[in-house]
């Protein structure tokens, strides 16, 4: 029978016992937040590490972005504790870790790919949702909780059923102006934000194949806002010419890659098809990710208590157009765009103009290694200029679990994932956009349409 | 884990959907690192709203795609140390429900009339061996992973049933090795 990418990734891992489903996890990923109560189950249950050498741990969280350059340093103490206690459990139990003054800490689903430890055909976990980033490289990439952290530790194996398969299927190219981030918004406004749940999802076609790799990454980062269990990408010549040489990854592309991709004919439980041609520039009007709209339209008339609930909470209200949105904060991040080709991107939209008067914007490094290219390029310089502040690496204010947050009330536009009520900062209004029509927001005070931005100017 | 038998007593109500896990439990409230005590911090946000009413019942009736968004274990363990001990709702989202399973808070799935109804009644009976949902004026029953019901029903750890099968695992990394093994070198030798 024709298989799936995904299959074929199932089989290879899969471990029969009898007592419950067993996948075996070649890479998992661990953070300060979700991991200090599953080491202490550990020591508790008197149980060590399965296998340190397919385990990796960063600090990213919790972070300050300011400089500080230990984690001793940090001057929240709670945000300290968890840092140090991350860097004692990895030492106790023999884990690498690039924790904050290392110049390869950055946030974990950018430090993967960066290293070369995230490889197609591998299972890689980690106690965080935005895992699926990883299912761009060809990879099945779950998000775990704390318990399946102590799980996985301890066994190197996830109990897991096999969830249900999807595929997105994505008819035409992207137009001028239109990025990965619009695509993925614009997908999960299509099917919803449960749209996937209880399915891994492979996004395929034309539009998905022409996506650097950092596109292909934005795009998987976004299942879970889709409720997707995982998001997946076939690896192509484009993947393995971003893997190879890295750090830990092998000189010359193993033959087993060149299997990975589903064959003619395999069946999924679920398709829908998206029309990547249509779509353009994206952002959100509400407090879940599939509350988007085009930037050339205008807030939508509430369908719901849930929709009115939400535009209570934006301060917006119906028919006004996205472009007269007035923001006050601007943040590019994040684990969904943050990489280098997001900023280089950015601050090619910046070119010499400046931030608008009462804005302020930050740009936040998805690692050090993103950071000190960017330096090496000179697009600090570009954003310093314009008036943006330029950070170091962390999660920032993709989640506030630092210093930067915004005020109630204040209005984000966001290159990140989660626009939740409360997300950026208790009372914060959340606006999700590419980084492009981030930058070009900062520089105008409102939304524009990037499309006729970039052409006028 | 303590074993789940059945969960009888009043039901309290969230009649929202889309409920995400940054509202059952925000992220100032991640930076503890012990895993108890998340319970006061429950729906901290909203808590703080005019009119907001969540008595600290056994059972929770929440709306479609409860615990959506981050992966936080934090939000069952608040609800949980709240006092719920199961949570009916017309669907959930994975990683909560997975969670949820984890400490031994039973994520309960009914449809959306079966949900109205059971709000309607203030009451019910939660029986997970019969995987039956009992209120004055109904019954429904419901779905679940039968080894994920044996675990909840006799108390198991997950972590133990695993390392009963080490020889399995070990077996499957011996061929993996014998077959070429890993690609690139392992995150030790990197760091």
């Amino acid at each position: 029978m024709p298989q799936t990418l995904f299959d074929k990734i199932w089989d290879a891992h899969e471990i029969g016992i009898p007592t419950h489903p067993l996948l075996y996890i070649d890479l998992h990923l661990v953070h300060e937040v979700t991991s200090p109560q599953a080491f202490d189950g550990l020591r508790l249950a008197g149980r060590h590490v399965r296998r340190p050498d397919r385990t990796l741990a960063t600090a990213d969280h919790n972070v300050p972005t300011d400089g500080t350059p230990v984690a001793a340093r940090i001057r929240d103490e709670l945000s300290r504790k968890q840092v140090e206690t991350l860097e004692r459990n990895c030492e106790e139990f023999g884990i690498p870790l690039f924790s904050l003054g290392s110049d390869r800490q950055g946030i974990v689903h950018i430090i993967g790919p960066e290293l070369g430890v995230t490889q197609p055909g591998m299972t890689i976990v980690c106690g965080d949702s935005h895992t699926a980033t990883h299912g761009a490289f060809g990879s099945l990439a779950f998000g775990i909780g704390t318990s399946e952290v102590e799980h996985v530790l301890a066994t190197q194996c996830l109990v897991q059923a096999k969830p249900r398969s999807m595929r997105i299927l994505y008819q035409g190219s992207l137009g001028f102006g239109v990025t990965a981030k619009d695509l993925i918004l614009a997908t999960i406004g299509q099917m919803g934000v449960a749209g996937a749940t209880g399915h891994v999802v492979e996004f395929a076609g034309e539009a998905i194949q022409a996506l650097s790799m950092e596109g292909r990454m934005t795009v998987c980062n976004m299942t879970i806002e889709g409720g997707g269990r995982a998001g997946m990408i076939a690896p192509d010549e484009t993947t393995f010419e971003w893997v190879i040489g890295r750090a830990g990854a092998p000189s010359e592309v193993p033959d087993e890659w060149r299997e990975l991709y589903t064959e003619d004919g395999a069946s999924f439980d679920k398709q829908i098809e998206v029309d990547a041609s249509a779509v353009s520039p994206m952002v959100t009007w509400g407090t879940n990710p599939g509350m988007v709209v085009p930037v050339t339209s205008a807030v939508p008339e509430p369908n719901s208590d849930q929709d009115e609930r939400a535009l209570d909470y934006m301060g917006l209200e119906p028919g006004m157009p996205m472009e007269e949105i007035k923001l006050d904060r601007v943040f590019i991040g994040s684990c969904t765009n943050s990489r280098i080709g997001d900023l280089r991107a950015a601050a090619e939209v910046v070119g010499g103009r400046r931030v608008a008067q009462g804005v302020y914007a930050m740009v936040v490094p998805g690692s050090q290694q993103v950071k000190l290219e960017a330096e090496r390029e000179g697009l600090d310089e570009v954003f310093k200029r314009a008036g943006f502040d330029w950070r170091g690496a962390g999660c920032s204010m993709c989640l506030g679990m630092n210093p930067d947050i915004a005020a109630p009330r204040e209005r984000v536009a966001s290159t990140s994932n989660r626009n939740f009520e409360g997300r950026q900062g208790r009372g914060a209004r959340s606006h999700l956009v590419s980084p492009q029509m981030a930058a070009a927001a900062a520089i105008e005070g409102h939304f524009v349409d990037i499309r006729e931005w970039e052409a006028g100017n | 884990m303590k074993a789940i038998e059945t969960i009888t007593g009043h039901v309290s109500v969230l009649n929202r959907d889309d409920v995400d896990t940054d509202q059952i439990i925000p992220k100032q409230f991640l930076k503890r690192i012990e895993r108890s005590g998340f319970g006061e911090f429950l729906f901290f946000d909203w808590a703080q709203e005019p009119g907001w009413e969540l008595p600290r019942n056994p059972i929770l009736v929440a709306g479609r795609n409860f615990g959506c968004g981050s992966s936080r274990e934090h939000a069952p363990w608040a609800l949980e140390d709240y006092g719920f001990q199961a949570i009916i709702a017309p669907s959930f989202a994975d990683i909560f429900r997975s969670n949820c399973t984890k400490i031994g808070l039973l994520p309960v799935q009914l449809t959306p009339d079966e949900c109205a109804s059971i709000r309607e009644a203030g009451e019910a009976q939660v029986d997970l061996a019969a995987q039956e949902v009992r209120w004055p004026g109904g019954t429904a029953s419901f779905e679940i992973d039968s080894d994920i019901k044996h675990r909840l029903l006799n108390g198991l750890d997950d972590i133990a049933l695993t390392l009963e099968a080490q020889d399995a695992i070990a077996q499957y990394e011996g061929e993996r090795e014998r077959s070429g093994g890993w690609a690139g070198p392992s995150t030790t030798a990197i760091a």
